[in-house]
């Protein structure tokens, strides 16, 4: 029937990570609980990625007003910079770039730890010791990471536009209100609400396949070597393609 | 075929009759590949049963059918009385607090210092425990593999030895009925694999626990075990005592006391 075994692996690989994904579904709303360790989840994966999401945050917004500034000039809407880059950020560029740098933060260090874990019957002794590794492991983890996506969205999207504000003070001069003022005008509900609810997706998009890629490790260095790539890989690939499927859904429902 | 060939079995039984750990027809293959095939072992109360088996011949498999990580396709195992493939969650739980298991790759916990390493199995298992016990506890049992000393320190920041005695210590902490060691001396130098089967010994005589020992090193056979059960083509092919099988006339037997 199919002929081409990357096909084959391919078409594999999804059912296996569907299969997955309904894992999750089931064990996550079952008891016990693993409440503690998801709030410690939570802060290690934020304090982690913080860093690095701020300062690339910073630098886009400062780069992206310093980029746009010239064709603006030549049109003579050099005003309007921070509504642009507002829209821009918002709608777009904030949360795809936060995912990504996250993707590779926290994508490769769960798939990493999660596959060192396995190779070395770390997840087996959990399982004789009265804990479900599922649990404990991969689901604290899975929402830890859709939860703090969005918020590290949110800190990202208001640090590049600080950037922008600096950019923008560095040529002319405008108040930190007039330019807060400027950006909060043009933003409406369609812009704020979908790019939210889409960086959740990309949470969870990171949070599974860093620990799908985990907990399917081959043995040896290796094998977690490349779950840890692969988790990066694949999870920046998703990020994309839930982008798109996203702007059909905002689409579709006129939110446009 | 050559059936179980049961010499020096019927040694003077100075074990109790009570049975802590009986597998019958145990059957496992992964795909075409039969891993175990018709595995049968009975394992005494006090009694030290070491598994002799090649590399890859499944004694992994076996011991973690026995645990229930991983699931036979067919055959029984019956652990501390309770049949293992009939039991929910909860209750495998249960057993596996008074079954102590300590793994090939000892499986620390590297994001853990060594005392929340010993820690975790007393946390996870609900069992009521104040935290003065906890502590006592950890002591007790880094006291017993005489590593008190690093009870701060992280995994990684310990010896090969040192990491087997503290897993040691984990699997102890919970003062389990029955210990199932797999390959405790494998990877290790002589001198600090005999330190490890001395201590084997020592807890074996404090806490009066029934061992099943799945080894490749004869030293560890040859001191460590009451009873030596070889494990090959997927099945118990024979059955005795260390001096017995060393004399066995069944060359296959032979070839693994050369
Ligand atoms: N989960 C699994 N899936 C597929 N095959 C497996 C699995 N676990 C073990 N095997 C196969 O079963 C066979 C026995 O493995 P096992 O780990 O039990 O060997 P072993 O006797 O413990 O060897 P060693 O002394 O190297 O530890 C091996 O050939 C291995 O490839
Ligand atoms: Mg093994």
């Amino acid at each position: 029937m199919i002929q081409s075994p990357a096909i084959k692996i391919f078409l594999n690989e999804v059912g296996e990570l569907s299969r997955f994904t309904g894992r999750f579904f089931n064990q996550c709303f079952k008891p016990r609980y693993e409440f503690k360790e998801f709030i410690r989840q939570c802060f290690v994966i934020g304090y982690r990625s913080l860093p690095l999401v701020a300062l690339t945050a910073f630098i886009l917004g400062l780069v992206l007003t310093m980029q746009l500034r010239p064709s603006m000039v030549d049109y003579g809407v050099e005003s309007q910079i921070p509504v642009i880059v507002g829209i821009a950020i918002i709608r777009e560029i904030g949360p795809v770039i936060t995912a990504l740098i996250f993707a590779g933060k926290i994508g490769s260090s769960i798939g990493a730890e999660l596959g060192s874990m396995k190779v070395t019957e770390q997840i087996d002794a959990m399982e004789v010791s009265g804990t479900n590794p599922f649990k404990y492991l991969a689901v604290t983890r899975i929402i830890a990471a859709t939860v703090m996506l969005p918020v590290l969205v949110i800190l990202g999207n208001a640090i590049s536009l600080y950037g922008s504000y600096l950019g923008v003070n560095m040529q002319s001069t405008t108040s930190f209100s007039l330019f807060w003022t400027q950006v909060f005008d043009s933003l409406s509900f369609s812009d704020v609400v979908p790019s939210f609810v889409k960086s959740f997706f990309f949470g969870f998009a990171v949070g599974i396949i860093g620990c799908y890629k985990g907990y399917n490790s081959n043995k040896g260095t290796e094998g977690v070597g490349h779950s840890a790539n692969s988790a990066v890989v694949v999870s920046s690939v998703m990020i994309f393609i839930i982008d798109l499927l996203a702007v059909q859904v905002t689409q579709a429902l006129g939110l446009n | 075929m050559i059936a179980d060939i049961k010499q020096g079995a019927v040694k003077e039984n100075i074990f109790s009759d009570e049975k802590i750990l009986v597998i019958k027809h145990l059957y496992k293959a992964f795909g075409n590949y039969q891993v175990l095939i018709d595995f049968n072992l009975e394992v005494s109360k006090g009694e030290s049963v070491v598994v002799l088996g090649k590399s890859g011949s499944g004694k992994s498999v076996l011991i973690k059918c026995i645990i229930g990580l991983l699931k036979p396709d067919s055959g029984t195992i019956e652990m501390l009385g309770e049949n293992i493939g009939d039991l929910d969650n909860e209750e495998l739980d249960k057993i596996r607090a008074k079954a102590g298991f300590l793994f090939q790759s000892n499986a620390l916990y590297d994001s853990m210092t060594v005392r929340e390493n010993l820690e975790f199995p007393l946390r996870r298992h609900w069992i009521e425990v104040s935290q003065n016990e906890i502590d006592l506890m950890v002591t007790e049992a880094l006291e017993d593999v005489g590593l008190v000393h690093t009870i701060d320190m992280m995994p990684a920041a310990l010896s090969g030895g040192m990491r087997k005695r503290i897993a040691l210590a984990r699997t102890l902490i919970l003062k389990p009925d029955i210990i199932l060691y797999d390959e405790p001396t494998t990877g290790l130098d002589p001198m600090t694999g005999k330190e490890i089967i001395d201590l084997m010994m020592g807890i074996k005589k404090k806490y009066n626990t029934t061992s099943l020992i799945i080894s490749h090193d004869m030293n560890c056979v040859k001191h460590a075990g009451d009873r030596v059960v070889i494990l090959l083509e997927g099945r118990c092919y024979a059955d005795g005592t260390y001096e017995a099988l060393k004399q066995h006339p069944d060359l296959k037997v032979k070839q693994f006391f050369e």
